[in-house]
């Protein structure tokens, strides 16, 4: 469960974002959809707590990000937007070593290792270095990264970007699979159409504000659209009318 | 050691002896060729010196008809003497033509001025432009000094005076240094190998552990696990510095091994590089591998790119080798206040532990001191920087 409430950045004299505020529920997936430099990095940033917020709260599971990060790493997983792995370590040192930092160690640590290898299908080359790695076993090792502690909640951050098809089509079944399991899966995308594929609940996000949020069923709705995009149109249309 | 600078420092040091390229240029390259590229450039210095003072030096005696016993003494006094008779003019056209030509013409008066017991003029013709003819008119003017005491000392015994007479003050020189120092003025060199061998060893896992993670994008994935930032960055510099040991280790044993092959004895010198002295060199550099890492780990933090970490570390590299340096140009004595220089200090046990001094042991121990708080000072100010949110980048 994340809850964001007027979350304001900025850099410089630029305002990334102006008074976020928005809610993940656990068992299902929250899209922030925006076009580019909208403010989702920002936000997601400040959620995994690289960046301190100047005013607004959030929390995760009820832990303050600001005041007890350490706390909200351990409730969170991450996939940042350039999510590099060690070329010179295998896929499941990869892993193992953000589990080690997590604080597993030992059986417990291979057995979560392998079963995270199982789970996201990387028996062909869990045991390969990563240095040739393809751009999707590549995400798959970051996701597995991220997963290692079995975290409640779960950040992504654009993490379709460079995916081919089927490696989008392994994401998306990955991260159905999560909402299934429960979990609270708050992820960002320009993308409209894999928001609309996945999502329950979509934050959209423009300027850095956000300018709508509800179900798709909802917000086309609200803006008396046909489809999803012509909501996303009509809303960041909108917001921008106002300025 | 807290657990995340362990786990940090052991994946750091597993990735760089795992990448062929980094363990060749930061564990290989330079303890095996710096040693022995140094001991070449020893040989060839010693061999020239050598060489220098067994050249045969030539000379061109013009008219020597007219002293043949100063000639002959001229021979027997090692010189190359070849006879060729010309005037003035022909004597500079000679030289003109012939680079390092040294002439000694004996004027036609020379005999009669001689018997007589008058001084008898020579004169002597060399380019003074030219240093290979003025390094072979010294040794002719030795030859011609040498001559001509010889003559005063008999001239003087033929009138019943002690040759000593005309000798009121002899100059005898003492060199009282010990081979081993003799030696250590050329293996002075050798600190500096062995201080930039050290870093060399480390550079590239900071470079990696730093410019490199934020490259790669996995530095973001990193600050999101529940550890203080300072101690990831710890775990770095820990490694590093574990790389630049290992270096200093194996460029200390490839010293040893290497002086072995040079003949250093046959010049008089011995160089007091044994198995013992060779893990005090180690013993006594190693706190500076904490300094050397924690300071490439800081410079390294403020770059933005691998590129850009790689040609400021090249300069930086250079640093601790500026009060070495400076300490050689003034010639500059161990003293307790030098101790605490890092870099300053290494190279000064090093120089006295060879020429086999012993350095009190306070001594030593401010140098292990001073060295080790500048390397924590730099590893506080590296964890500051990582606090900071700009250490992401972009």
């Amino acid at each position: 469960m994340i809850r964001v409430e007027g979350l304001t950045r900025s850099f410089g004299a630029i305002r990334a974002i102006d008074g976020v505020g928005f809610e993940a529920g656990d068992g299902r997936i929250t899209g922030l959809l925006g076009p580019n430099g909208a403010g989702k990095s920002t936000t997601l940033r400040i959620l995994y707590t690289v960046l301190k917020p100047d005013a607004g709260s959030a929390t995760v599971d009820g832990i303050d990000v600001v005041a007890r990060p350490l706390d909200a790493r351990r409730a969170i997983g991450v996939l940042p937007h350039a999510a590099g792995i060690y070329p010179q370590l295998t896929a499941r040192e990869n892993i193992a070593y953000f589990g080690e930092l997590h604080g597993l160690a030992g059986p417990r640590l291979a057995r979560r290792v392998d079963e995270l290898v199982g789970e996201l299908e990387m028996g062909g080359y869990a045991h390969r270095r990563a240095r040739g790695f393809s751009q999707g076993e590549r995400v798959k090792v970051a996701l597995a990264r991220a997963l290692v502690h079995a975290p409640k909640n779960l950040l992504l951050d654009e993490p379709t970007n460079g995916l081919d098809v089927m490696a989008t089509r392994a994401l998306r079944a990955m991260i159905l699979k999560l909402k299934a399991a429960g979990h609270c899966v708050l992820f960002s995308s320009h993308v409209m159409q894999e928001v609309a594929a996945l999502c329950d609940d979509i934050v959209i996000i423009d300027h850095g504000h956000v300018v709508a949020a509800g179900t798709p069923r909802a917000l086309q709705a609200q803006f008396s659209a046909a489809t999803l995009e012509d909501a996303f149109v009509a809303a960041i249309g909108d917001a921008r009318g106002l300025e | 050691m807290n657990a995340v600078i362990r786990i940090v420092m052991l994946k750091e040091l597993r990735e760089s002896l795992r990448d062929r390229r980094t363990l060749l240029t930061s564990l290989v390259l330079g303890p095996v060729f710096a040693p022995l590229f140094f001991i070449l450039v020893l040989k060839l210095a010693l061999a020239r010196s050598v060489a220098a003072q067994e050249e045969a030096v030539p000379v061109t005696v013009a008219n020597a008809a007219a002293a043949p016993n100063f000639v002959q003494a001229l021979r027997e006094a090692g010189l190359e003497v070849t006879l060729k008779d010309g005037d003035d003019a022909g004597i500079r056209g000679w030289i003109a033509d012939s680079d390092g030509l040294v002439v000694v013409s004996v004027p036609a008066n020379f005999g009669e001025r001689f018997a007589s017991g008058e001084p008898a003029p020579i004169l002597l013709y060399a380019d003074g432009a030219d240093s290979q003819a003025e390094r072979h008119a010294a040794r002719v003017q030795q030859a011609i000094a040498s001559y001509a005491s010889s003559i005063a000392a008999l001239r003087l015994q033929a009138r019943g005076i002690a040759p000593t007479v005309a000798q009121p003050v002899v100059v005898d020189t003492v060199d009282v240094s010990t081979p081993s120092a003799r030696a250590t003025l050329l293996l002075g060199m050798l600190s500096y190998v062995i201080l930039l061998v050290t870093l060399l060893g480390g550079l590239y896992l900071a470079i990696d552990a730093t410019a490199g993670e934020r490259e790669r994008g996995s530095l973001e994935a990193l600050l999101t696990v529940p550890a203080a930032r300072e101690h990831l960055i710890w775990g770095k510099i820990a490694a590093s510095a574990a790389m630049m040991a290992l270096a200093l280790a194996l460029v200390t044993l490839s010293i040893a091994a290497a002086l072995r092959f040079v003949p250093l004895e046959t010049f008089g010198m011995s160089a007091n590089f044994g198995p013992g002295v060779a893990w005090r060199v180690f013993l006594a550099v190693v706190p500076f591998a904490l300094v050397g890492a924690a300071l490439l780990t800081v410079v390294a933090s403020f770059t933005k790119s691998y590129k850009e970490a790689q040609s400021w570390l090249g300069v930086v590299m250079l640093v601790p080798t500026v009060p070495i340096a400076i300490a050689g140009v003034l010639e500059v004595e161990p003293r307790a206040p030098l101790m605490l220089v890092p870099s300053l200090s290494q190279h000064l046990v090093i120089q006295a532990l060879m020429r086999g001094d012993a350095l009190p042991g306070s001594w030593v121990a401010l140098s292990v001191a001073g060295t080790l708080a500048l390397g924590l000072l730099l590893a506080w100010l590296a964890g500051n920087l990582y606090r900071r949110e700009a250490i992401l980048g972009g």
